[in-house]
């Protein structure tokens, strides 16, 4: 019902193929002009993921997966080849549509929580909402909901510097949560936490897998991979690597 | 949702300026004494105009007013002990205006003697106005009771007076004023009618220099005016004045008439007829011993000034709210890149440049009308206290609040604008990098 309100907003621009898969990419290249020189951080990435899927991205600094991560948020174009986002084409969407498509397609969950400072927890969940033209009232329940369900009940009108560091990046995922994603994308979530932090963030992770959300987490941490069911390896911007694990 | 999205706006706005509380104040200050002082300013200014153009509109705006000057001292008069000097406007020119002037409608010769009245044990210097009877419908002079002086009275030459609502005051404290004496000089005077105060009878104070006597010697200004007919204080009070100067002895002074009042049909004949009455005057008297006042003249010079004033104060006050105005954008281009990595942070959580746009420049509205409403407030308690405390005249006008609304809003959009644009142009990669 909240997704079918998020593509009424975005009014019938992205049609959504229920078959297909949730992510293609194919030969996606990002280069970037440093004066002369040409830097080429994507070269030809084919990927495909589907949906309920669980990926994890890794790959040594410098090796293109920030790029790859901005490229799969939407936050950047591609240089050449096309990309794909549940079944609509962002290679050619102007600034506006590629707002809309993340505000209404990608949950962020970032490394260091990106909450904003004056907002307490409901606020800062409701943020996405707001932006897709949720009404207060439903936005303000949803927004309780979900932190209570990362379980945050009862911190509702905390400030972000009153909450430890795991707490804080509960109310990111939750607030990646409020608009119903196709992808729920994290970059290092538990790269500025404490182990036992990180290991609460990953289960949370892990449930969200199970109840069917796409998760695509970008990590070098190879504790996060194996969480994952299929690992892909950048390297020197190309996908160097692609392992599967077993279904735990 | 429009109204959801507004109010969350604003919702989101305070809360931004609340964090920042003292920084918000002082920013808000340049706006809050900008709006003041031009609501101040045009307060004053509109009292000014507006006491003028009263005072002037009092005059008349189809009269024309001459009055008797004193000529500039000539050579025969120095030394000598005692001279008869004569000069002044005469009976003879009132004749000459209405023969001579085709225009004029209406002529109303005037006496005016310093005199001391008495009634019972009261005694107040006032100014004798020794006029004609159509001497109300030039004047903005209203009677409050009884008549007006009549044509009999003059005729006959009759001892009956109209007396000033001030020197009623002054007179009679309990008693009708209507069918009683009054002693002015050396005679007695019926009361007739009693006349609704005018700033023209104030007026009357300056010449009080110049034919007074009596009423100098009782020291202070005199309290009002009693109206009394021509004839009878030509009849009475003679024409004749004795100046006192201090050394030489008294020189006396025959003026037949202090002013005469002209009016004409028509506003637009006003200042045709001044001409003609000029070059007729000029004819006549040899001596510079008259002067012309124009009201309809005075009101245009009242306007023009105004107009200046209008110029000179809206500079000062646009000079200070563009002031006001550029420490708003100074701030607002902190605050956009203070707040570099919230704004990568709701771009990536879908908000459209537009929205960043809305976010900031709303904020600069809230800071701006917040310091317009705080200005009003202030400006609008600025001229009270010069009313109370200078004893000047100052007029709000519902129009100069708005205005000065208006400009606040207009403030905060010029200058929250730009930096607005620059927060919704940051690329939400670098923005949410940015530490």
């Amino acid at each position: 019902m909240i997704s079918g309100t998020a593509i009424t907003e975005i009014g019938g621009a992205f049609d959504f193929d229920e078959d297909g898969p949730i992510l293609a990419m194919e030969a996606l290249c990002k280069n970037y002009q440093l004066g002369s020189h040409q830097l080429r951080v994507l070269r030809e990435i084919d990927l495909t993921i589907h949906s309920g899927e669980y990926v994890a991205i890794m790959g040594p600094s410098g090796s293109g997966k920030s790029t790859l991560l901005n490229m799969i948020g939407c936050l950047d174009r591609p240089s050449s080849g096309d990309y794909r986002l549940g079944g609509q084409s962002v290679a050619d969407l102007d600034d506006d549509e590629l707002s809309m498509i993340r505000g209404a397609r990608i949950g962020f969950i970032f490394q260091s929580f990106n909450l904003i400072a004056q907002l307490n927890v409901v606020e800062n969940i409701e943020i996405p909402m707001y932006y897709q033209g949720f009404s207060e009232r439903e936005s303000d329940e949803r927004a309780r909901e979900l932190a209570t369900m990362v379980g945050l009940g009862d911190r509702l009108e905390h400030r972000p510097s009153e909450l430890s560091g795991g707490q804080q990046q509960r109310v990111a995922i939750a607030r990646a949560l409020g608009n119903d994603p196709l992808i729920i994308l994290a970059d290092e979530p538990t790269g500025n936490l404490d182990s036992q932090s990180g290991s609460d963030i990953l289960t949370i992770l892990d449930r969200l897998h199970a109840e069917g959300k796409t998760l695509i987490v970008v990590t070098h941490d190879e504790h996060i991979a194996t969480c994952a069911e299929r690992v892909i390896r950048l390297f020197d911007g190309r996908i160097d690597k692609e392992e599967f694990n077993k279904k735990r | 949702m429009v109204f959801f999205r507004l109010k969350r706006t604003i919702k989101l706005g305070v809360k931004s300026l609340w964090m920042h509380r003292l920084r918000s104040t002082l920013t808000a200050l340049g706006i809050i004494f900008g709006v003041s002082s031009v609501i101040a300013m045009l307060a004053i200014g509109e009292g000014a105009s507006r006491d003028a153009q009263e005072k002037i509109a009092q005059l008349g705006s189809k009269n024309i007013i001459i009055k008797t000057a004193e000529p500039p001292e000539d050579q025969s008069s120095v030394g000598q002990q005692q001279t008869l000097r004569e000069y002044g406007l005469t009976y003879a020119d009132a004749e000459r205006f209405q023969n001579g002037i085709p225009d004029v409608q209406v002529i109303v010769p005037n006496r005016r003697i310093s005199q001391q009245a008495s009634y019972r044990n009261h005694r107040v210097a006032i100014e004798v106005i020794g006029t004609v009877p159509w001497y109300p419908e030039i004047s903005s002079t209203r009677l409050k009771f009884g008549r007006f002086l009549s044509s009999t009275d003059m005729h006959y030459k009759q001892g009956v007076c109209v007396v000033d609502e001030r020197v009623v005051k002054e007179l009679f404290v309990f008693d009708d004023p209507l069918g009683q004496d009054v002693k002015i000089g050396a005679d007695y005077y019926r009361v007739v009618g009693v006349a609704a105060e005018t700033s023209q009878t104030k007026g009357g104070d300056d010449l009080e220099t110049k034919d007074g006597t009596g009423a100098k010697k009782a020291g202070g200004a005199n309290v009002g005016g009693i109206y009394v007919p021509l004839t009878t204080v030509k009849e009475r009070f003679g024409e004749m004045s004795l100046q006192i100067t201090a050394g030489s002895g008294g020189t006396l002074e025959r003026v037949e008439l202090q002013e005469i009042i002209v009016q004409v049909r028509d506003i637009n004949m006003v200042m045709g007829t001044r001409r003609s009455l000029e070059t007729l005057l000029c004819r006549f008297h040899k001596k510079n011993d008259y002067e012309i006042t124009v009201p309809l003249e005075l009101m245009r010079q009242a306007k023009d000034f105004q107009r200046i004033f209008t110029i000179v104060l809206g500079s000062i006050a646009a000079i200070s709210l563009l002031v006001g105005g550029i420490g708003i954008m100074n701030i607002m281009m902190a605050t956009v890149s203070e707040r570099t990595r919230e704004i990568g942070i709701r771009r990536a959580l879908g908000a459209k440049k537009r929205d960043i746009v809305f976010q900031f420049l709303s904020e600069t509205l809230l800071l701006t009308l917040s310091g317009g409403l705080l200005g009003i407030l202030l400006g609008s308690a600025v001229p009270f206290l010069v009313t109370h405390f200078g004893q000047m005249r100052t007029v709000i006008t519902p129009t100069s609040l708005v205005l000065a609304f208006g400009i606040s809003a207009a403030v905060g959009i010029t200058f929250g604008l730009y930096p607005a644009y620059r927060a919704a142009n940051m690329d939400p990669i670098e923005s949410l990098r940015h530490e």
